[in-house]
């Protein structure tokens, strides 16, 4: 168990500081090369032969889950040496040692006399040769995805220390048609890219979604009327309303933590600022009055401070206020031009787009500016989002000449790179908080 | 001159264009002299088969774009002729009501290309208004860098793409 979570501890170090003492469990993340933690998860098992499939489906998305955070290596089912029958005694721990596994999740899923799911499972310490978690979960079975994802998070979290992010939706833009004309609806879909949903038609364009801390409500830009807008979007029943009632453009909305308010921006005479709604007064309040450029504003996650974009300069910059427009001032001073900050859920970063020419690439720094670090490497690379834990980031891909562009994410180390599977081209993604 | 030229040619192949899409059959039509039109109500250059006060006669005969340099939207000297031509053009037809729609190129994020597309928009309503067209006629509209026309990554395309866009909303003949 000691080691389990140590090699874990460590890789959470990695993310703040490289420490010399990696050394010592061959894990030297200095190198870039941190190696992910081996782990088995057979499928679970079930009294109920109707139910094995059910537990087989369980269990690959929690592998799909772990493996995809690029923290834990998911061991071939095929070379389990034992096979689990009963969840609540321990296991052969030589058995799956001779596989090299210092994790094993085993899991079983029983169909309860009122027709809900529930399913249980073990974490044990291979090597520790003790349990680390036992928990169960109990759900309608068409919520198996969930449930598999919230095992996942639960043994994330019990690992690294950290919350998981599996059990999250992300809303996003779906893309199709040519450039020149192209199409753009307003999607949600699963983190693991499972269960996409459209909610609107594409007879009109939608942009830069976001959703509120309760993941209930999305506030995204709308070209449905003469003038575009920021609209909510209720997913609980699927209403729609515009919000406020402005004469000119709302643009790059984003929900203040508690969600009691949303920070815009509103063009007026072609001059674009921040403001700040009050949800319940609807009362609006002008953040910024530069006749610069200012746009694409972030919360702190106190909910007392707001990052945002800023040509006021002379270049795109970064610039932090505090939530009721005082004492603004730059914080980038990097190369290039650096624009969509958005704050980390954690606070200690600000994830942005950094723009050399017509290289765009996603980068953190932190809220003072300092420790300036990029991320990705690419044509195109923009409109970064955290993940809840701040951990990972989702941001829009496109290939150059308009070739299209897609979703991926990365690690806030910079490492585990991965495309995130989408219907089609996608743009403008956004993370939920934890589904409550 | 160069440039004035290119202009008559391609409203003339416009013209032709036109007349070819009513007129399937008729394809040695182009060489043939246009159909006598009443004289304009003013000295417009008015090209055959365009209504006078129609969009068509805005796109073709003033002509509807103007473009930026690279995050800038100050109207360039070589634009203000299109743009004087396109007030003049609203005077004579003083039921036109039109928007302005400003666009951006790639190399700049969604949420700043929004707002340098309003400020073009603007720049380019503001020069109207300025020669006399009232503003309750103009609307504007940003669409950043969502609606390129050219589709290639490199300052040729860049440049067509950073533009502002006269497009009649109502009021023009048919």
């Amino acid at each position: 168990m000691r080691k389990l979570l140590l090699v874990c501890a460590l890789f959470l170090a990695a993310a703040l500081a490289p420490l010399p003492a990696a050394a010592a469990l061959s894990v030297d993340v200095t190198q870039g090369n941190a190696q992910p933690l081996p782990i088995a998860i057979p499928d679970m098992i079930s009294a109920d032969p109707a139910q094995a499939t059910m537990g087989a489906n369980i269990a690959s998305v929690v592998r799909a889950d772990l493996t995809r955070s690029g923290l834990f290596r998911s061991i071939d089912p095929k070379a389990f040496v034992e096979r689990i029958t009963n969840i609540n005694v321990a296991p052969t721990f030589q058995s799956w040692r001779a596989i090299n596994a210092q994790g094993l999740v085993a899991g079983q899923v029983t169909l309860q006399p009122d027709g809900r799911l529930r399913v249980d499972f073990r974490l044990w310490d291979v090597y520790g040769e003790s349990q680390m978690l036992g928990q169960q979960f109990f759900t309608q079975p068409e919520n198996w995805r969930r449930v598999a994802h919230l095992v996942s998070d639960a043994i994330y979290e019990r690992v690294t220390g950290e919350k998981g992010y599996f059990d999250t939706r992300i809303v996003f833009v779906s893309e199709s048609g040519p450039a020149t004309k192209r199409v753009k609806r307003l999607a949600v879909m699963d983190e693991d890219g499972a269960n996409p949903i459209f909610l609107t038609r594409g007879d009109y364009m939608v942009l830069t979604p976001r959703f509120n801390p309760t993941a209930q409500m999305i506030a995204y830009m709308s070209y449905i009327a003469t003038k575009p807008h920021i609209y909510l979007f209720d997913l609980e029943t699927g209403r729609q309303e515009e919000l406020g009632n402005f004469p000119n453009m709302t643009f790059s909305p984003r929900f203040s933590p508690d969600g009691n308010r949303v920070a815009l921006v509103l063009e007026n005479g072609g001059n674009s600022d921040v403001y700040v709604m009050d949800l319940r007064s609807r009362a609006v309040m002008r953040l910024t009055t530069d006749p610069a450029i200012d746009s694409a504003p972030s919360f702190s996650p106190d909910g007392r401070q707001i990052t945002f974009e800023s040509d006021r300069g002379g270049s795109k910059q970064i610039y932090v206020m505090n939530a009721d427009g005082s004492n603004q001032r730059r914080i980038s001073f990097g190369a290039g031009e650096n624009g969509t900050p958005v704050w980390s859920p954690r606070g200690d970063l600000i994830a942005f787009t950094k723009q050399l020419g017509s290289h765009f690439t996603i980068g953190v720094m932190r809220p003072d500016g300092s420790g300036e670090r990029m991320l990705t490497n690419a044509y195109h690379d923009e409109g970064p989002t955290w993940a809840p834990n701040g951990r990972v980031l989702m941001f829009t891909r496109e290939a150059s000449n308009n070739r299209g562009s897609q979703i991926w994410s990365i690690d806030v180390t910079g490492r585990n790179e991965q495309r995130v599977m989408t219907p089609g081209d996608a743009s403008d993604p956004a993370w939920s908080p934890l589904i409550q | 001159m160069t440039k004035f030229s290119s202009t008559l040619k391609f409203a003339a192949l416009s013209a032709a264009l036109l007349l070819g899409a009513c007129t399937h059959k008729q394809e040695a039509v182009n060489t043939a002299p246009p159909p006598a039109a009443p004289p304009p109500p003013a000295a417009a250059p008015v090209q055959a088969g365009i209504l006078p006060g129609s969009a068509q006669d805005f796109k073709v005969n003033v002509g509807d774009t103007v473009h930026f340099a690279l995050n800038q939207y100050n109207i360039e000297e070589n634009d203000k002729g299109t743009l004087s031509k396109q007030a003049a053009w609203l005077t004579r037809y003083p039921s036109v009501r039109l928007t302005v729609e400003g666009h951006a190129d790639e190399r700049g994020t969604r949420e700043y290309n929004l707002a340098l597309g309003a400020r073009r928009a603007n720049a380019v309503k503001e020069f109207l208004v300025a020669q006399g067209v009232a503003a309750g006629r103009l609307e504007t509209v940003s669409y950043g860098k969502e609606r390129p026309i050219c589709t290639e990554s490199g300052e040729d395309c860049w440049s067509q793409n950073r533009r502002g866009v006269s497009v009649i909303t109502g009021g023009a003949a048919s």
